[in-house]
């Protein structure tokens, strides 16, 4: 079944008609009830110390980064990267299961222009509010009020992109 | 020095990046959840104006979990924040700051600069470039390429997705086109 639903997202990923498709999918078979979620809550809830103390969700460490003066990002996101691949290639290779004893589902990722497109209006975007869709959450809960306000405006962003899609080059 | 003296100071890249790593199995092993956060944005549109659009137009809250994650993202933020804040000043490299001093910026105490992240630029230039245009040019990005840092950087490199790769790099071509490219004539407005 999860299978079959990583296929389709495969085979016809541009087609706002198509089955849902997401791209941070819930896999699990089995349905939680809202007090499950709560654990994904804790889990973000330490991403968030840590943007916090690593200094990410800083505009001027965003900036840093853009200007090649500091190696901290590039080490941030690199070493996420390579413990990330570890951890993946170990599940795979061990055929690990989840703690509800399912097998862990990864659906691909399918290449079309967005990543291109979408992928530099977002990097414009990144480097004027210095922030990616994670560290906004951070920013605010850090007391950044204002960025209440660019929140919004990437919610806005996301509808934006939802009503042209059709219309949009993929 | 205590051991919250020790957490207080600022976490080096080969201790934040790990943890970060680390998300992606976690999230994987506790319920089968791929890591990525701009879908909560999507989740968002789709709880409160679907507007009848196909894309907006699904079952959101099997999708729950991420809007949990992000609750939690902020509440994280907070408690670092207000409880393990620390003492010493901020420092940044002193090339970024020579350069961001020509722009205008002046106050370089805290992690965002008081120069553009005030209530005061609310209803400025200043706040509508900032705030609303950087705003609109994430969600509208993330959402275009399917997925941001987390969801193509972190989790599509670490499963070897190549499409992930593409974005990527292209995040990081509209990042260096803003900051060097456009940044400085952004800056000449105010």
């Amino acid at each position: 079944m999860n299978n079959m639903q990583a296929t389709s997202v495969q085979s016809a990923p541009n087609l706002a008609t198509d089955s849902f498709v997401c791209d941070a999918p819930n896999n699990q078979q089995k349905t939680e009830n809202w007090t499950a979620n709560l654990k994904y809550l804790v889990v973000g809830l330490a991403f968030g110390v840590v943007f916090v103390k690593a200094e990410i969700i800083s505009w001027f460490r965003i900036q840093e980064m853009f200007r090649l003066d500091s190696f901290h990002m590039y080490g941030v996101i690199g070493s996420a990267v390579v413990v990330g691949l570890l951890s993946v290639q170990l599940i795979k290779r061990f055929t690990i299961k989840t703690l509800r004893g399912e097998p862990v589902v990864i659906p691909p990722k399918t290449f079309n222009k967005g990543q291109v497109y979408g992928g530099f209006i977002f990097g414009l975007g990144w480097a004027i509010t210095g922030a990616c869709p994670g560290p906004l959450f951070a920013q605010i809960g850090s007391g950044y009020g204002v960025v209440l306000v660019t929140l919004l405006s990437a919610v806005a962003g996301t509808w934006l992109y939802g009503y042209f899609r059709e219309r949009l080059p993929h | 020095m205590t051991f919250l003296d020790f957490i207080r100071q600022p976490w080096p890249w080969y201790v934040a990046g790990p943890i970060i790593g680390l998300t992606v199995p976690t999230l994987l092993l506790i319920g089968n959840k791929s890591f990525g956060i701009s879908s909560s944005l999507r989740h968002i549109c789709a709880a409160c104006l679907p507007a009848n659009l196909p894309f907006f137009n699904y079952n959101w809250k099997k999708e729950a979990w991420n809007l949990f994650f992000v609750a939690g993202v902020l509440i994280g933020g907070f408690l670092a924040t207000y409880f393990l804040e620390n003492p010493a000043d901020f420092e940044l490299a002193p090339a970024t700051e020579q350069a961001l001093r020509a722009f205008g910026i002046r106050d370089f105490s805290g992690l965002m600069p008081a120069d553009l992240f005030a209530t005061a630029n609310l209803f400025t230039l200043k706040g509508l470039v900032f705030f609303v245009l950087g705003g609109l040019l994430v969600g509208f990005g993330t959402r275009y390429a399917g997925g941001c840092t987390s969801g193509h950087a972190i989790m599509g490199l670490s499963n070897l997705q190549w499409p992930s790769l593409v974005a990527t790099i292209c995040f990081m071509a509209g990042g260096f086109t803003m900051t060097h490219l456009l940044l400085p004539f952004i800056f000449k407005l105010f």
